[in-house]
């Protein structure tokens, strides 16, 4: 049988207490990134039990606020830093907050636009 | 309590080959704290896929980092044709599996030299790096490159191999297997080895899990994961079952490497023998529309591939989220209530590689 590699469309509302129960349920972060779409942002958050993955997918405005996840994951940070200091996604009160100085570059979040 | 003095580690160290720098925060001699810095080398390769051909960005995946190009050719490749639906020809998921192995083999040997090279222990870390030379002699020979080959592309592989290829391959593999035996007691049973490795460095299992620890670092804690079970390549045909130990420490994480060389020379065996005869590749035609999430096994650990397509040439998004990106943290975490002569030990039993960090 095919291992699940599922993406789960998920409301700010529900987002949090779905990482909590993933956390929980025993589950590894696997990944998240961003991609741009037109005036937002989309999130994925990739989570693993065994050789299944789930994606939680979070769809939120530029300047809409996304809360962190190192409360619950705390091996997030890396890419959570990341995800701001590139597309500029506005992730609040991230553990170990590099304040956009993770990577060393001269241009500010150079992933917001395309090309 | 004890005072605290914070001292520099890196980005220059000469057990680190690649910049990396951590703030380590002491109390006398042993580690309390750590604050990892990267970001000396980043380059934005994922950035390029919005202005590069889908099918030419491969030669830029392969070469976010020497030692695992392959493997980032391989498994940005199987993400496209897994949006585009394409199957490859039988002889193509085996060419990608050993190739795969031999990478494995390559990365495992380079590290063991790395480590033998961070003990004081120069003979042993010449030694591995002569081993290392036997495989990618034989890269040279199946591909005309010894590291970056560029032989993957959306639909199969660029280039065939021949009998005498192959008989080479084998005879290789055995030396090396010969070969490896005394170099492998040497990191196992030399006391001095053993005295710097054994209970260093202990990760659970489910802190493990819990801090995303991927590859060695997982199965060294008794996690039975290994993203070659995922059944892409021609894994599922092979007899694979994943090398996992519980001891959780340093020395489980060393012994955990030398066991999978010894499994990819038998891996390697067998896909040579059931290679099927056939095409390489097949024609892609059309361009992508989709999104996937692959992931694959690199001698680091899981990889992730995220490839986004809209239909034209160009894609959306590609995001790699390498081995070593998943293994800073579990470091991290290690790296508290160690002494601070073991730090470079411990940074090293993660085989961290910070050219794909810093993809």
């Amino acid at each position: 049988m095919e291992p699940i590699n599922e993406i789960i469309p998920i409301e700010m509302a529900q987002f949090l207490s779905t990482v909590i129960q993933f956390k929980m349920d025993k589950m590894r972060l696997v990944q998240l990134c961003a991609s741009r779409l037109p005036g937002q942002y989309e999130l994925s958050y990739c989570f693993a039990k065994g050789l299944d993955m789930w994606t939680l997918r979070l769809v939120v405005g530029e300047d809409e606020p996304v809360p962190s996840i190192t409360q619950i994951y705390p091996c997030a940070f890396i890419q959570e830093n990341e995800t701001a200091e590139l597309f500029g996604v506005k992730i609040e009160n991230i553990q170990n907050d590099y304040q956009n100085r993770l990577y060393r570059i001269d241009r500010e979040t150079p992933f917001k636009e395309k090309g | 309590m004890a005072k605290q003095s914070i001292v520099p580690f890196g980005p220059q160290h000469p057990v680190l080959p690649e910049p990396v720098h951590l703030d380590l925060v002491l109390e006398d001699e042993v580690v309390v704290g750590a604050v990892p810095s990267i970001g000396f080398v980043h380059r934005g390769l994922e950035k390029l896929v919005e202005t590069k051909d889908y099918k030419d960005y491969v030669y830029i995946a392969e070469r976010v980092c020497g030692i695992c190009s392959f493997g980032h050719g391989m498994g940005y490749c199987e993400a496209i044709e897994r949006v585009m639906h394409i199957e490859i020809p039988p002889r193509a998921k085996y060419l990608r599996t050993i190739w795969m192995e031999m990478s494995r083999v390559h990365s495992h040997l380079l590290w063991l030299g790395l480590l033998a090279d961070a003990l004081g222990f120069e003979s042993l870390f010449m030694q591995s790096w002569r081993l290392r030379e036997k495989i990618l002699d034989q890269f040279d020979r199946m591909t005309g490159g010894r590291v970056i080959f560029s032989v993957n592309t959306p639909g199969g592989v660029l280039k065939d191999v021949d009998d005498e290829m192959l008989r080479s391959l084998l005879r290789a593999v055995d030396e090396l297997e010969r070969e490896l035996r005394p170099v492998a007691d040497s990191f196992l049973r030399e006391y001095t080895v053993g005295s710097r490795l054994h209970g260093l460095g202990v990760l659970k299992p489910d802190q493990a899990v819990e801090l995303g620890a991927v590859g060695p670092m997982l199965r060294a804690s008794g996690v039975r994961y290994d993203a070659r079970m995922l059944g892409y390549g021609a894994y599922p045909e092979l007899e694979f079952e994943p090398v996992v130990l519980t001891a959780g420490d340093s020395y489980a994480r060393c012994e955990l490497r030398l066991r999978e060389l010894t499994q990819s020379f038998a891996l390697i065996r067998e896909a040579v023998g059931k290679l099927p005869a056939g095409p390489i590749a097949v024609p892609v035609k059309g361009n992508p529309d989709g999104e996937y999430f692959m992931r694959i096994e690199q001698p680091r650990g899981e990889a992730v591939y995220y490839v986004r397509a809209n239909g034209t040439k160009f894609l959306d998004r590609f995001r790699l989220r390498t081995p070593t990106t998943s293994n800073i943290p579990p470091m991290v975490s290690l790296l508290k209530g160690c002494q601070l002569a073991d730090v470079p030990l411990l940074i090293l039993t993660i085989d961290p590689c910070i050219s794909c960090t810093e993809r």
